[in-house]
């Protein structure tokens, strides 16, 4: 608790003593006495209240809680009920100290598991290590990182291995395994070796400065429910101000025309107690805290979401799109299997990752790692490239052939036909087939999964779109469950096609498009929602998303639409059960029913129930 | 040119009636308060005197929601 929240807790519970005592006295012969008796707990509790309507008066801002505490509580005073009168500001001064110990709260929760921002690095310079501020390191220095620290800037290994805490940004649990060459991003926590790394670039540009700075802006885009409250709060607290005089006015006027007492003193405590249930502090508070909680939850998870009206629009999301690789594959192409080869596959593999060994093209790269072995390429000579064909060399003294079926077509071959998906590399060797290999992009584990939790998740259509051929798109939307693909786009049309979906959609929900923020951030943008996957150290995809999830596991995609969801139902929930609890203490009290005690239920009450559900949207681990 | 201040508030809404009084402030282009981190970034008009806006912006915003800390 802080220093405000215990003042205000001294005074309630003195006030509260004050009222005990006061309650045994005998003082029903001296009014003026007892009047003077009940005014120190009164002013103890609440003269802060008092003091703000006041100058919310001088400031012309005339219509809040503090006005309505204030116009109910002296109004009670004036009529005599003074334990009502204090009962109220009591009551409402501890629905405020609750409040804020809930916020405070949640605001401890969220940043603990947001607390990247480096606080120093240690900058080696001429083999001596200085503390400085992470500011002023600049690109290229060598810092040292110590176990348990954390990475002040983002950087490569150059000496040292560790393993490494990526929870902060990824919400991954699993440690992650680094070594010379590495690259290890802001945020992360060095848990065990010492680490020397040469960084990338400065501060400001790192991956924690991006975060934090995507974190603080968040609040800057406002949801309509909370636009909804703003504009509500303008119009219904001073109109429930004016009710509450026309109620003090109008029925012992007509009264008194009718001929009958005018019973002054019923109507004014019933206004009163008008204006007690009509505060709108539960909508007000909790509506705010709930999108502050659930935005919170979610960067917890490794999803940002860029702010609370993307909140809503995440909820409600029917039709997810996908760019094929990178979200639904792992966007590496792998070896995948070697077929028809008279000669061992592991000899075939060697023969053609040497022959494709001058070349970085990802194809050669997969060879390699396939292969798995270092390339000698004092074994290769006569290198001759085939445009469209393939590759030519000698490789240990014999002649290898590797590429497409056209190179064995020109070569007089027949290569055998491949019913795998993916790319063919056919392989000759001394003017005889030898087999081929098959490379494709491979699946995420979980991608299968994470589409049967997005149906879960209330998706009805999920769409993937890729450049590859008809055939790999097929087989990989058969694999996963995708609803419906289309393949052998060139970028341009990735965009066209999905303002078509847009179009088709009319309405049904709102559409997201998730992509790894390579070569889509003019669709991610187009999109209703943009979510950018493996978004660490894309900066276009983090500019042009609304959600980025900070590493590249699928199933965050129905994660983030399910905490979106329950902060919106959480939302409607409070907003229903307000307004619901106060018309109807509001009709029992123009009924005459309710008496200050309800209208006391109907403010703190309501408003600590709001609250506390509000703080549900917190707790997002098991969502 | 753009300054990020700590704030000291006590509710969300409160946080969300100074921005919009900080908003409205002449030499001020654009504000977001943060409830969550208690911070203000207000970005300022070309020219402005920083010192001068942000008085007024503490003045406004002391209006709207009088408990409430601006550290310049």
């Amino acid at each position: 608790m802080n220093k405000k929240q215990k003042n205000l807790l001294t005074r309630i519970l003195a006030a509260g003593v004050c009222m005990f005592i006061l309650a045994f006295l005998p003082l029903d012969q001296y009014p003026v006495l007892r009047f003077l008796l009940y005014l120190i707990p009164y002013l103890t509790v609440g003269y802060d209240i008092l003091r703000k309507a006041w100058k919310g008066i001088m400031n012309r801002q005339v219509f809040d809680e503090n006005f309505l505490m204030a116009v109910a509580t002296i109004g009670a005073m004036i009529l005599g009920e003074y334990t009502e009168s204090v009962a109220v500001m009591w009551f409402y001064q501890i629905g405020e100290l609750f409040q804020s110990w809930a916020v405070g709260r949640s605001r401890r929760s969220i940043s603990e598991l947001m607390d990247i921002r480096p606080d120093y690095a240690n900058l080696e310079e001429d083999g001596q290590i200085r503390k400085v501020d992470p500011d002023e390191v600049e690109i290229g220095s060598i810092i040292v990182i110590r176990p348990g620290e954390k990475v002040p800037i983002d950087g490569i290994i150059t000496e040292g291995s560790s393993t490494m805490n990526t929870a902060a940004l990824t919400g991954e649990s699993l440690p992650r395994e680094v070594g010379p060459g590495d690259e290890v991003l802001s945020g992360f926590i060095n848990t065990s070796g010492l680490l020397h790394v040469e960084t990338t670039c400065e501060f400001d540009e790192s991956t924690a400065s991006k975060i934090l700075d995507l974190v603080e802006n968040a609040s800057s885009r406002k949801s309509r429910s909370e636009q909804f409250i703003t504009k509500f709060a303008r119009v219904y607290t001073p109109a429930v101000c004016y009710s509450a005089l026309a109620l003090v006015v109008l029925p012992p006027v007509v009264r008194m025309l009718m001929g009958t007492a005018p019973e002054w003193g019923t109507w004014v405590y019933r206004a009163l107690t008008f204006l007690v249930i009509s505060c709108p502090c539960a909508i007000v508070v909790s509506i705010p805290l709930s999108f502050f909680g659930g935005l919170g939850g979610a960067g917890s998870q490794g999803i940002l979401i860029k702010g609370s009206n993307f909140m809503e629009t995440l909820a409600s999301v029917r039709t997810v799109v996908f760019d094929k690789t990178g979200t639904v594959t792992k966007g590496n192409f792998e070896v995948t299997g070697v077929h028809h080869s008279p000669i061992e596959e592991g000899q075939l593999l060697e023969y053609t990752a040497h022959a494709e060994g001058h070349s970085s093209h990802p194809i050669s790269l997969s060879l390699q790692r396939a292969y798995g072995k270092a390339l000698r390429m004092d074994r290769v000579s006569d290198v001759e490239e085939i445009a469209g064909r393939g590759i030519r060399a000698v490789v240990d003294g014999h002649m290898v052939a590797a590429g497409n079926g056209k190179l064995m077509g020109d070569l007089g071959l027949e290569a055998a036909e491949c019913h795998s998906t993916g790319t063919i590399i056919h392989t000759a060797i001394d003017g005889q087939y030898a087999g081929h290999i098959v490379i494709a992009d491979q699946l995420k584990d979980n991608a299968a999964e994470a589409m049967r939790e997005l149906k879960k998740a209330g998706v009805r259509k999920t769409v993937m779109l890729t450049g590859d051929t008809e055939k790999t798109a097929r087989q990989v939307a058969g694999e996963v469950g995708i609803d419906e693909f289309h393949a052998d786009l060139l970028p341009g049309d990735k965009v066209q096609l999905f303002e078509q979906i847009l179009q088709e959609n009319g309405g049904q929900g709102t559409v997201a498009f998730v992509g790894d923020g390579i070569n889509d951030a003019p669709v991610l943008s187009r999109a209703d929602i943009g979510i950018a996957m493996g978004a660490l150290g894309s900066d276009a995809a983090i500019e042009a998303a609304d959600v980025v999830l900070m590493d590249d596991d699928p199933a965050k995609i129905a994660k983030a639409i399910r905490i979106a969801s329950r902060c919106m139902r959480i939302v409607k929930e409070n907003i229903y059960f307000a307004i619901g609890v106060k018309l109807l203490c509001l009709l029992l009290g123009a009924l005459g029913v309710a008496n200050m005690w309800l209208a006391i239920f109907a403010d703190v009450g309501v408003m600590v129930l709001c609250v506390l559900n509000a703080i549900r949207c917190l707790a997002v681990k098991n969502v | 040119m753009k300054k990020t201040y700590k704030i000291e508030v006590d509710c969300a809404n409160c946080a969300n009636k100074m921005e919009e009084a900080t908003r409205n402030t002449p030499g001020v282009k654009n504000a977001v308060v943060n409830f969550m981190t208690l911070k203000m970034k207000v970005e300022f008009e070309d020219g402005a005197d920083v010192d001068a806006v942000m008085q007024q912006v503490v003045k406004n915003c002391k209006v709207v929601e009088d408990d409430c800390e601006i550290f310049l």
